[in-house]
């Protein structure tokens, strides 16, 4: 057969001339009204979180007390540093089922390394570090391979739950002092407001995580892999090497993530974070970050893990409403900002 | 302007370039070369061999064979980041920037300023900024690309490609989907670069503005080098038939072609009737008739919408603007079912990415399109399939005869044949056919012009197109001419009608 | 040399055992061998089959009722891929099945009765095929991704199965609706001849009818089927709706074995198994040709891999490591890179005689 090589490709012109005609009216519009349509969506999960906020203020005493707040960061510490990982990967269109079981396996093997005896100090970089490698392995299976993330990851999923049952497959509980001693440290802000170790970790996760994708040419990268990644390579941008540090941070963040629950439960079990991939992915979608990658932020994924923290406060102030409430609203949530996204998109092109 | 003549070394030199694809030679022996401060435009119909010319001078293609020389020393680049680091840049038709990032960061990307290591958005931003003003662009530099026209995402790749010093720029159909002044202000910048010694290679299917722009051209044809001229000496009809070639020999002896005597028209009714159709940024408002039994030639280059009109004709894209009236019946074709249920075939001319299936049998693929029309729960009749498959495997001469092959599997002339029965088999009043004879061989091109021949002598409508002049006139009884995305004439057929005839319409546009 | 690939004819090997190695249910049918084998070897009875009551019993046969629900989960999600899509909320929509058929059971008067299970099953199977119906909406009409379209579902479904079953692990004693998941019928078990009967009622449905190669014209080249006058968005809601509706009668069958609906447990993961199943199978994640007897294979792999760990004596928790085994094998077997370099491998082979006889 004879090889054509197409000098124009109709479709492309006509997607081309398409945004072409609604540009201008776009960038009048969004001029109007002084909002960069690129945080939009952040500003609609704020405008969530703000809701929230007022109606459990109105509803219950209490709810807006400094104690609520503080705990809400407390108890979400480890799903905020999931998130984050997660958003990179997101941002570059992929996904990463994986973290949830990773988050597990690096709980697990703190709790088995620290009841052998082996010091914190080695057993801390060590569990983080096991979240890396399995992100390598990830990542070398997405873009050398070319497997597509959803199996990879999935691979990575099943390959570190087992690992887990492999090394305990009943809880195990941590009493190493030192250990204990730094998960239950904490200070108090203003007085009011309680930070515990975890919270910190978190919140230096977050800035770390600002800092990489806003002031590093590999965040940009990420962004721009995420736009598009043919353009991406005919920029000359690096982008095999962005495709698989995206799995590692990912990873690593799931192995930070799993210290903190280990600190946070006192103890590692293999069956912790089932699932918890599809909270870190509706936390960093609610966030405002759009699933086919390029378009998102850190602290929306933030405050996308805040709002799914803030449903489960108002169910649990509510009383009456049962737990499974939350799931229902999260997946409401879900549907409300995919739907959203959809609007925004098909008024983009 | 060409003064450069005898001064100065051409700053990119490529002599010999061969490039083999398997089963095709799509460069042969071509020599090239772009001096500093020129505007040089690269012409050639479809498959003349542009496009491989430029990616082997960028190196997202090897060259099997000749010498690249940029500046003066051989090169032989590794992929666009490295031709970009040698001072080539390209600034694609569909831009090749990230639509999600600011403007600033498209143009920076790569090369921001930093401070301690981190990007230093001000000063990135200030940057961006003055290369923007060097474009005359006023744009605020932090504001989202994807917000901004194509024609200024243009500028602003052409931006970036000035932010890594370009000496040489390509810019490949930069103007496709340009109004008349987002042209002007992109040949403003054009014409600055070029006065500060930047060499840049021009393509574009629009004659009038690479006379506009050009200072030298290079013809392709068929992968191989026609010549090199300077605008200044080479007249738009001269230009069409170098472009276009006129050595059909092999083609001569078939002597297919349509009754031009006989002329449909004769108090019949139009099968299909437009007026004023169009839609924004693809094709100008047109009127078009067509009748049983006729075939209607759209003749015009690459890119002057007679492509546009097939889509529009077939629902394959929506008009915003005008009315169809089919059988006398007003109508609106909303996409390719309407079309299809008021009897009307498309054969796309993008046959790899809009025709073939390429897992499935060519049976499956030949009845298709009748199948699409019944529903899924209607299966075709497995002896109306047979039957089918038999009639065309034998008239259309398909080989190989086996109709349980993957269709992917077969030749491109055999794989057009199978589309061709596809559409066939759905009875269709009107066949519009988007070059069915391209890219096949010389054989399965002269049996599918006779069966164009007989459907019409048979009765069916015809739309035509064809990059072949010949072709066309030998097969339509009227022709309507496309320039620039606008029908600008229209004549009947005969046999005093010749491709010097088609060839000055489309150079001088029908006397506008 | 060539700078671009070009399609690659594939060495014509003449002789019949190559062209078994080279039939694509080739490997996946090794495999599934080399696990009845390793058990057989491991206990030699395995693959008894013995009669008790006029019931068949043995290895052999708990393979076929476990594999029932996962083969009527990777039947529906098997289409969907076809069609470039992906269904993740098949789990959630086995946990409402179960909830809605057992309260509803445990809420009428005569739980015994052959009409309240027939009305229950009934009401669940219609529910799941809304939900079905409901992703299809999302992906087809308001044009959002499978993967995210079904994540909604996928998360608030669980939600739902609990509202429905208040929280509580609902069990009842329904011996009608036991038969689903543990009878026997001809002495093979209920639940094996009801997902046996689904493979042969979507494999008629998909080559009898047109749906099978609209399905896969779909998937294959969407624009192309678009010119073709091929309907996508039916095409595309129709199996939506199907995996809906199989994930319910999965399931039923599920919350029979155990004659209680777990919200929380029920059918967890069973999307990723079956997608696993699918892939093993050798119908691609990106869509178009697809092989009901290769899910049928991938589903009989991955629960004689169960199976196998069970008796082994590792622990069932430590499976997923096995599965992970299996997963990365597949797909980097399945990886365009490795496929390339194998091809290269045997291309040099079958020149190299060439050669000699030149």
């Amino acid at each position: 057969m004879a090889i054509v090589t197409p000098e124009k490709t109709p479709t492309g012109e006509r997607t081309a001339s398409r945004s072409h005609e609604k540009g201008p009216r776009m960038t009048a519009m969004v001029r109007r009204l002084h909002v960069d349509r690129r945080y939009l969506p952040v500003l609609g999960t704020f405008v969530v979180l703000a809701l929230i906020l007022v109606i459990g203020g109105v509803r219950y005493d209490n709810f807006l007390s400094p104690g609520v707040l503080a705990n809400l960061f407390i108890n979400n510490s480890f799903l905020i540093v999931l998130a984050v990982g997660m958003t990179f990967v997101i941002l570059t269109g992929g996904i990463d089922l994986s973290v949830g079981a990773v988050l597990a396996l690096s709980a697990v093997s703190a709790a088995s390394l620290l009841q052998s005896g082996v010091p914190v100090l080695v057993v801390l970089p060590l569990v983080v570090l096991v979240g890396s490698v399995i992100g390598l392995l990830i990542g070398i299976m997405v873009h050398v391979f070319e497997v597509q993330p959803f199996i990879a990851t999935l691979a990575g999923m099943f390959f570190a739950r087992g690992l887990c049952f492999v090394i305990a497959p009943e809880s195990i509980p941590i009493s190493d002092e030192t250990f204990v001693a730094i998960a239950s440290w904490d200070t108090w802000i203003a007085g009011q407001w309680r930070m515990t170790t975890s919270v910190v970790v978190a919140l230096v996760v977050v800035a770390l995580a600002f800092y990489l994708l806003h002031y590093t040419q590999f965040g940009r990268t990420v962004y721009a892999i995420g736009g598009g990644e043919q353009s991406a390579r005919l920029m000359g941008l690096p982008v095999a090497r962005t495709k698989v540090l995206v799995y590692v941070i990912s990873g690593t963040c799931a192995g930070l993530g799993g210290l903190l629950f280990a600190m946070y439960s006192r103890s590692g079990y293999s069956l912790t974070g089932v699932a918890m991939e599809l909270d870190a992915i509706a936390a960093v979608v609610i966030g405002g970050t759009i699933l086919t990658g390029g378009t998102g932020f850190v602290l929306g994924s933030v405050l996308g893990v805040l709002v799914l923290g803030l449903i489960q406060t108002v169910i649990t102030f509510e009383g009456t409403l049962s737990s499974w409430w939350t799931k229902i609203f999260i997946g409401a949530l879900l549907l409300v900002f995919v739907v959203l996204q959809r609007v925004l998109a098909a008024r983009r092109t | 302007m060409t003064n450069h003549e005898t001064a100065t070394r051409p700053v990119v030199e490529m002599t010999g370039i061969s490039i083999e694809f398997p089963g095709v030679k799509a460069l042969d022996q071509v020599d090239f070369r772009l001096f500093p401060g020129e505007v040089h435009a690269l012409m050639g119909e479809n498959g003349a061999g542009k496009s491989t010319l430029i990616k082997a001078l960028t190196g997202v293609y090897g060259i099997d064979a000749g010498e690249i020389l940029v500046s003066g020393t051989p090169h032989r680049f590794s992929g666009p980041g490295e031709a970009q680091d040698a001072g080539v840049a390209t600034v694609y038709q569909e831009v090749n920037l990230c639509d999600n990032l600011s403007v600033a960061e498209n143009i920076m990307l790569g090369h921001e300023p930093r401070r301690l290591g981190a990007i230093n958005w001000r000063a990135t931003r200030r940057e961006a900024a003055r290369h923007l003003s060097t474009m005359g662009l006023d744009i605020d530099p932090s504001s989202s690309l994807g917000s901004h026209s194509i024609a200024v995402q243009q500028l602003v790749a052409i931006s970036r490609a000035m932010v890594v010093d370009a000496k040489v720029l390509i810019l490949d159909e930069p103007t496709s989907s340009l109004d008349a002044d987002e042209v002007a202000q992109l040949f403003a910048v054009v014409r600055r670069l070029r006065n500060d010694g930047v060499a840049i290679l021009f393509v574009s299917h629009f004659i009038e503005q690479v006379y506009e722009i050009s200072d030298r051209m290079t013809v392709l044809r068929n992968g191989r080098l026609v010549g090199e001229h300077l605008v200044s000496e080479m007249g738009r009809l001269e230009l069409v038939s170098t472009m276009i070639g006129r050595s059909m020999e092999v083609l001569e002896d078939l002597h297919v072609r349509t009754d031009h005597a006989v002329d449909p028209t004769d108090g019949a009714a139009p099968f299909i009737q437009t007026v004023g159709l169009g839609r924004k940024g693809s094709v100008q408002p047109f009127d078009l008739e067509v009748y049983p039994g006729e075939v209607v030639g759209l003749a015009g280059l690459l890119g002057s919408g007679r492509t546009e009109v097939a889509r529009l004709l077939s629902g394959a894209d929506r008009a915003d603007t005008g009315t169809t009236r089919v059988k006398d019946a007003p109508t609106r074709l909303r996409n390719p079912r309407a079309a299809i249920a008021e009897g009307i075939a498309f054969s796309s001319e993008d046959r790899k990415l809009e025709g073939v299936v390429g897992d499935l049998t060519v049976r499956e693929n030949m009845v298709l399109g009748l199948q699409a029309g019944r529903g899924w729960m209607r299966r075709v009749p497995a002896k109306q399939v047979d039957e089918i498959v038999d009639r065309y495997m034998t008239a259309l001469n398909i080989r190989p005869a086996n109709p349980d092959a993957l269709l992917r599997n077969l030749s491109g002339g055999n794989q057009q044949k199978v589309l061709l029965a596809r559409w066939l088999a759905t009875a269709p009043e009107l066949f519009i056919l988007d070059e069915p004879t391209r890219g096949i061989d010389v054989g399965a091109k002269a049996e599918i012009q006779k069966l164009v021949a007989d459907l019409a002598a048979k009765g069916m409508a015809v739309v035509f197109i064809s990059a072949e002049l010949e072709e066309v006139l030998r097969l339509s009884h009227r022709i309507a001419v496309m320039r620039d995305r606008e029908k600008v004439a229209e004549i009947t057929n005969s046999e005093d009608v010749g491709v010097d005839d088609v060839v000055e319409l489309i150079a001088s546009g029908g006397g506008r | 040399m060539s700078p671009t690939t070009g399609t690659r004819s594939r060495t014509d090997y003449s002789g019949g055992l190559s062209r078994v190695v080279r039939h694509p249910l080739f490997w996946p049918l090794v495999a599934l061998a080399v696990l009845l084998l390793a058990n057989t070897v491991y206990s030699p009875d395995f693959l008894a089959i013995s009669v008790l009551d006029g019931h068949l019993f043995g290895a052999p046969i708990d393979i076929l009722r476990n594999s029932a629900p996962l083969l009527l989960v990777a039947l529906g999600m098997t289409l969907v891929i076809a069609t470039r899509g992906i269904d993740l909320s098949v789990g959630a929509t086995v946990a409402i099945a179960g909830a809605v058929s057992l309260s509803f059971i445990a809420s009428s008067p005569n739980p015994g009765a052959v009409s309240t299970v027939l009305v229950a099953m009934g009401i669940a199977l219609l529910l799941c095929l809304f939900l079905g119906v409901w992703n299809g909406l999302l992906v087809s009409v308001v044009g959002i991704q499978p993967i995210i379209a079904t994540l909604i579902l996928m998360t608030a479904g669980r939600g739902i199965a609990m509202l429905i079953t208040e929280g509580q692990i609902t069990t009842v004693t329904s011996a009608p609706f036991k038969t689903l998941g543990s009878g026997f019928w001809l002495g093979l078990p209920v639940a094996a001849l009801v997902a046996l009967g689904v493979y042969a009622l979507v494999a008629a449905l998909t080559r009898r009818t047109a749906l099978g190669m609209l399905v896969e014209s779909v998937g294959i080249n969407p624009s192309a089927s678009r010119l073709a006058g091929v309907k996508a968005r039916t095409i595309v809601w129709t199996v939506f709706a199907l995996s809906g509706l199989f994930s319910g009668l999965a399931g039923l069958i599920l919350a029979s074995n155990v004659m209680a609906a777990d919200a929380n447990n029920a059918g967890l993961f069973i999307e990723l198994d079956a997608i696993l199943a699918v892939v093993i199978g050798g119908t691609s994640l990106q869509g178009g040709k697809f092989s009901l007897s290769g899910t049928l294979v991938g589903v009989f792999i991955i629960t004689t891999l169960t199976l196998t760990v069970t008796i082994v004596g590792v622990s069932p928790l430590v499976t997923p490591l096995f599965k992970a085994v299996v997963v990365i094998a597949v797909t980097l077997l399945q990886s365009p890179v490795v496929r390339e370099k194998l091809a290269a491998r045997s291309r040099r082979r079958a020149a190299r005689p060439e050669e000699v006889a030149a």
